[in-house]
């Protein structure tokens, strides 16, 4: 029996590969399963090798693992692919149409499994996913009576006979598998807590999130891997009588978010790095006219084109520093679903609380990486809208001709925000340098005092509830690990391990990277002798960072992984293995 | 009520004298006051070049942006807050080259705002450069051969993209500059008003004389029909789209806040905020 196991799918892009990942994990997550996902696919729709990898637990997961245990294969290419993952003697399941063979080196035991006959007999050949699931759960011991809920939410509006028959598929191709006599099972997963728990993508969480926190209103471009942020809003926003525009590129997005929230309503856009890039310019007007946006960034390859579908966090420093000149702005980066939900429902608050841009930044790993989330709370959803003027507020009648000082100089540099359409609330709005009203200034005094007041909003730090999550058990550590976004699971598997070998071995993971945590890195580097920065990307974007803002660049090891796939655990147990045996620590 | 003097303010405007967009200017805070608006009902969203500054100068809400990009902003502004009477303006630099992409999708869209542009035919803040409207053999700073790209026919164009409301006037004719502002705020969808605005310093060729020689007004015309697009489009090619009046308005067409689904009459900005807990658990069910 096991209590964790990993199991991938794979074959051409558009046989089923996903939706046989997600009827198999959809019934898991039922049962009470903790599962982490992660899909490996090209930037096509049809064909091209594609896999889901997904991890099956009857304890937290936050990381893809090392190993394989079962793989399904729709073809060879995939067994030759992916087969060298495979634990020794773990089992590929393949469809015996292709007369699968095994790669030499590779001490895996292969089942070939009649996949589209059976299918075919049962009445569609499309349904051969449906019996490799069922071929799948002869080894994992699940009762497929899992299935039929799941099925019937999908197949139902098709009929009940498309149901009846997709079950079909599952139980003849479980049935099968049982046949062959096969002994595994060492590989039948333990019984789970049977609790209910969530089930979604990052990109799940964030629309949520931005629901559950007041947007109403969406302005974006289509593009991988963010788009089913605006996939979700557009089916959920109507009824709470918002909607999400389909704008004509990235640029008209991002000023048609500063347009909305400058009309008072909560208006977010969500893209990849190549929108990112053509937002820049707005991002500016957002900072200097003081008018939130949120900005979500689903990091994936780069540059340029990069790797539109791969794993990458190389937006890193575009997101602090790009936009010409100086402007105040939040990016605050997400390690888990359940925290993109929640840091989406902040980064609101964030952006009307300090009158700025926030970016919420993630990784195509858990943007579209499907987890197990406990249930979210409802009691954590808060809404502060900062100095905004209320709607029922009457305002003293402003002087002849006079405007509004909507830019009033104050103690903590926010000035209260007065929404268009109010009485005696009249001001100039202008990406120019202005005066308290908005109107346009070039006096040195107060170019001065502007630049002062807005900047200084974020000087003593933001009101964000965890700006580092602490692993931090050693005062004298051999290594800290960092990192932000996706990795954290994966460090901290790699850390458990290297603890279990006596290291010791702290880990600091940052959900708010702007403005830095510099207090709490700071401390926590002292107490380490080196520093391991494991980041997505080939210049050690964070570690340089860290450098810039922490110092103690002598400590810092930047580890980097940019050939489009996720970390394994393993590959941060091995980094930090070398640095002590070399006599480095 | 407020008067048309309720909409002036203090700031003198940073234009030459003679610029014609003093008279833009002049109509739009007649047109506002014509129709019974009060300064803070109206928004005024801008784009960068000496027109731009144009939010500034009048007493109501503005928002100087960035180049290019006033339609975007204000689409996003009216979708929030549909009570507002939205107005962009800009020049033809900012409409027709930088910002031409938006041009064409918010006609497209039909948001129901109004987008006035300043058309003087050439890049007047930065000193004399060609614009996407300079005619052929235009010379410039950056034509000193004379411009070799052909012009943009805006009338033609956003009838060719579905416009519902296209209209063009001239800054030396204020009645009608003002009719057609009114009549494009009225207008319940995307309105396009293209308005020769003569620059004073950098355009010797289209000027107030010129545009006094060549123009002809759609009301001498007659028989003209602006519910017509196909004369509107006949009447565009047979004058080289040197005419003023409204030359098209379909009155049929829904603006795009019509169309939305869901999308409520009470603006958006005054709705709750907070979902409810029953709303909060049935969505989250739909990941389980």
């Amino acid at each position: 029996m096991k209590k964790q196991l990993s199991w991938k799918v794979g074959g051409q892009q558009g046989e089923g590969i996903d939706s046989a990942g997600e009827i198999l994990s959809t019934a898991l997550n039922r049962k009470g399963y903790y599962l982490y996902g992660y899909r490996h696919f090209s930037s096509r729709i049809k064909g091209g090798h594609s896999n889901t990898k997904l991890r099956i637990s009857v304890n937290p997961v936050r990381s893809i693992s090392d190993e394989l245990d079962i793989l399904v294969a729709f073809d060879q290419e995939t067994i030759d692919f992916n087969a060298s993952e495979l634990v020794s003697n773990g089992i590929i399941i393949a469809d015996s149409k292709f007369n699968p063979t095994v790669p030499e080196g590779v001490s895996a035991r292969l089942i070939a499994v009649p996949f589209t006959k059976i299918a075919e007999e049962v009445g569609m050949a499309q349904m051969k996913n449906m019996v490799a699931v069922g071929a799948s759960t002869a080894l994992l011991g699940v009762p497929i009576d899992a299935f039929r809920e799941v099925l019937e939410e999908r197949f139902s509006r098709k009929g009940q006979k498309v149901v009846e028959k997709n079950l079909e598929a599952i139980a003849r191709g479980k049935e099968y598998v049982e046949s062959e006599l096969l002994d595994a099972s060492e590989l039948k997963l333990e019984k789970s807590d049977g609790k209910k728990r969530l089930y979604m993508i990052g990109n799940d969480a964030i629309a949520f999130g931005a629901l559950a926190a007041g947007a109403r209103l969406m302005a974006a471009y289509p593009i991988t891997p963010s788009s089913e942020i605006m996939e979700w809003l557009i089916k959920r926003l109507p009824e709470f009588g918002g909607t999400v525009v389909q704008t004509e590129d990235e640029i008209a997005a991002i000023t048609m978010v500063i347009g909305a929230n400058y009309g008072g309503v909560r208006t977010l856009t969500a893209s990849a790095g190549p929108g990112l890039s053509l937002m820049t310019e707005a991002i500016g007007l957002s900072g200097m006219t003081e008018t939130p946006a949120v900005i979500v960034n689903t990091q994936r390859g780069g540059p340029s084109t990069g790797l539109p579908t791969k794993q990458e966090q190389s937006d890193l420093l575009a997101m602090l520093f790009s936009t010409h000149g100086e402007i105040p702005k939040i990016v605050i980066a997400p390690s888990t679903a359940e925290e993109c939900f929640y840091d989406t429902i902040e980064a609101f608050n964030l952006a009307e609380q300090y009158q700025c841009p926030v970016i919420i930044l993630t990784d195509l790993a858990l943007s579209l990486g499907k987890q197990t989330v406990e249930p979210l709370d409802y009691n954590r959803i808060q809404i502060n809208r900062g100095k905004l003027v209320s709607d029922d507020e009457e305002l003293p009648p402003l002087a002849n001709s006079e405007l509004f000082p909507r830019y009033g100089f104050t103690e903590d540099g926010i000035s209260r925000r007065v929404l268009p359409g109010k009485k005696n609330g009249l001001h100039h709005v202008t990406g120019v340098e202005h005066d308290e009203t908005g109107r346009p200034s070039e006096s040195t005094i107060n170019r001065v005092k502007m630049m002062n007041k807005r900047l200084g909003k974020l000087k003593n730090g933001i009101n964000f509830s965890k700006p580092v999550h602490l692993d931090s058990k050693y005062e004298d550590a051999d290594v800290l690990l960092i990192g932000f976004n996706s990795t954290r699971g994966t460090i901290a598997e790699a850390m458990e391990r290297l603890e279990a070998e006596g290291m010791r071995v702290n880990h600091a993971h940052l959900p708010q990277i702007l403005p830095f945590p510099t207090q709490i890195i700071a401390e926590e580097m002292k107490k380490a002798r080196k520093v391991v920065v494991v980041e997505n990307n080939a210049t050690g974007q964070l570690a340089q960072v860290i450098k810039m803002q922490v110092g103690m660049a002598e400590k810092i090891v930047p580890f980097g992984k940019y050939n489009g796939n996720p970390f394994l655990p393993s590959e941060i147990y091995k980094q930090c293995k070398e640095l002590l045996v070399h006599g480095n620590i | 009520m407020a008067t048309f003097k309720d909409f002036r303010n203090k700031v003198k405007p940073n234009w030459c004298p003679g610029c014609g967009d003093f008279s833009v200017l002049a109509a739009m805070q007649r047109a506002f006051a014509n129709l019974g608006l009060e300064p803070e009902d109206v928004a005024i969203v801008s784009g960068i070049g000496c027109s731009g500054r144009i939010s500034g100068y009048v007493n109501a809400y503005g928002f100087h942006s960035v180049h290019g990009r006033s339609l975007p902003i204000a689409q996003g502004l009216k979708l929030a807050n549909r009570d507002l009477t939205v107005v962009a303006a800009g020049g033809d630099g900012d409409g027709f080259a930088i910002g031409m992409g938006h041009t064409v999708h918010a006609i497209r869209r039909n948001v129901d705002i109004t987008y006035i542009v300043m058309d003087n035919q050439v890049y007047g803040l930065t000193k004399g450069q060609t614009s996407p409207r300079s005619q052929l053999g235009f010379k410039t700073k950056s034509t000193p051969s004379g411009s070799i790209e052909a012009a943009i026919a805006p009338m033609e164009m956003a009838l060719t993209v579905g416009a519902g409301f296209v209209a063009q006037s001239v800054s030396s004719d204020l009645k009608q500059l003002t009719n057609i502002i009114q009549a494009g705020i009225q207008h319940k969808g995307f309105s396009l008003i293209n308005v020769y605005s003569p620059c004073v310093t950098y355009n010797k060729i289209n000027t107030y004389d010129w545009f006094k020689n060549n123009l002809v007004n759609l009301d001498d015309i007659e028989g003209y029909d602006p519910s017509n697009r196909n004369m509107a489009m006949q009447t565009l090619m047979e004058h080289n789209s040197l005419v003023t009046g409204i030359i098209y308005q379909n009155k049929d067409r829904q603006p795009y806040e019509e169309l939305i689904k869901g999308f409520r009459k009470e603006p958006l900005y005054k709705q709750d905020l907070k979902i409810s807990r029953e709303d909060f658990e049935r969505l989250a069910s739909e990941f389980m």
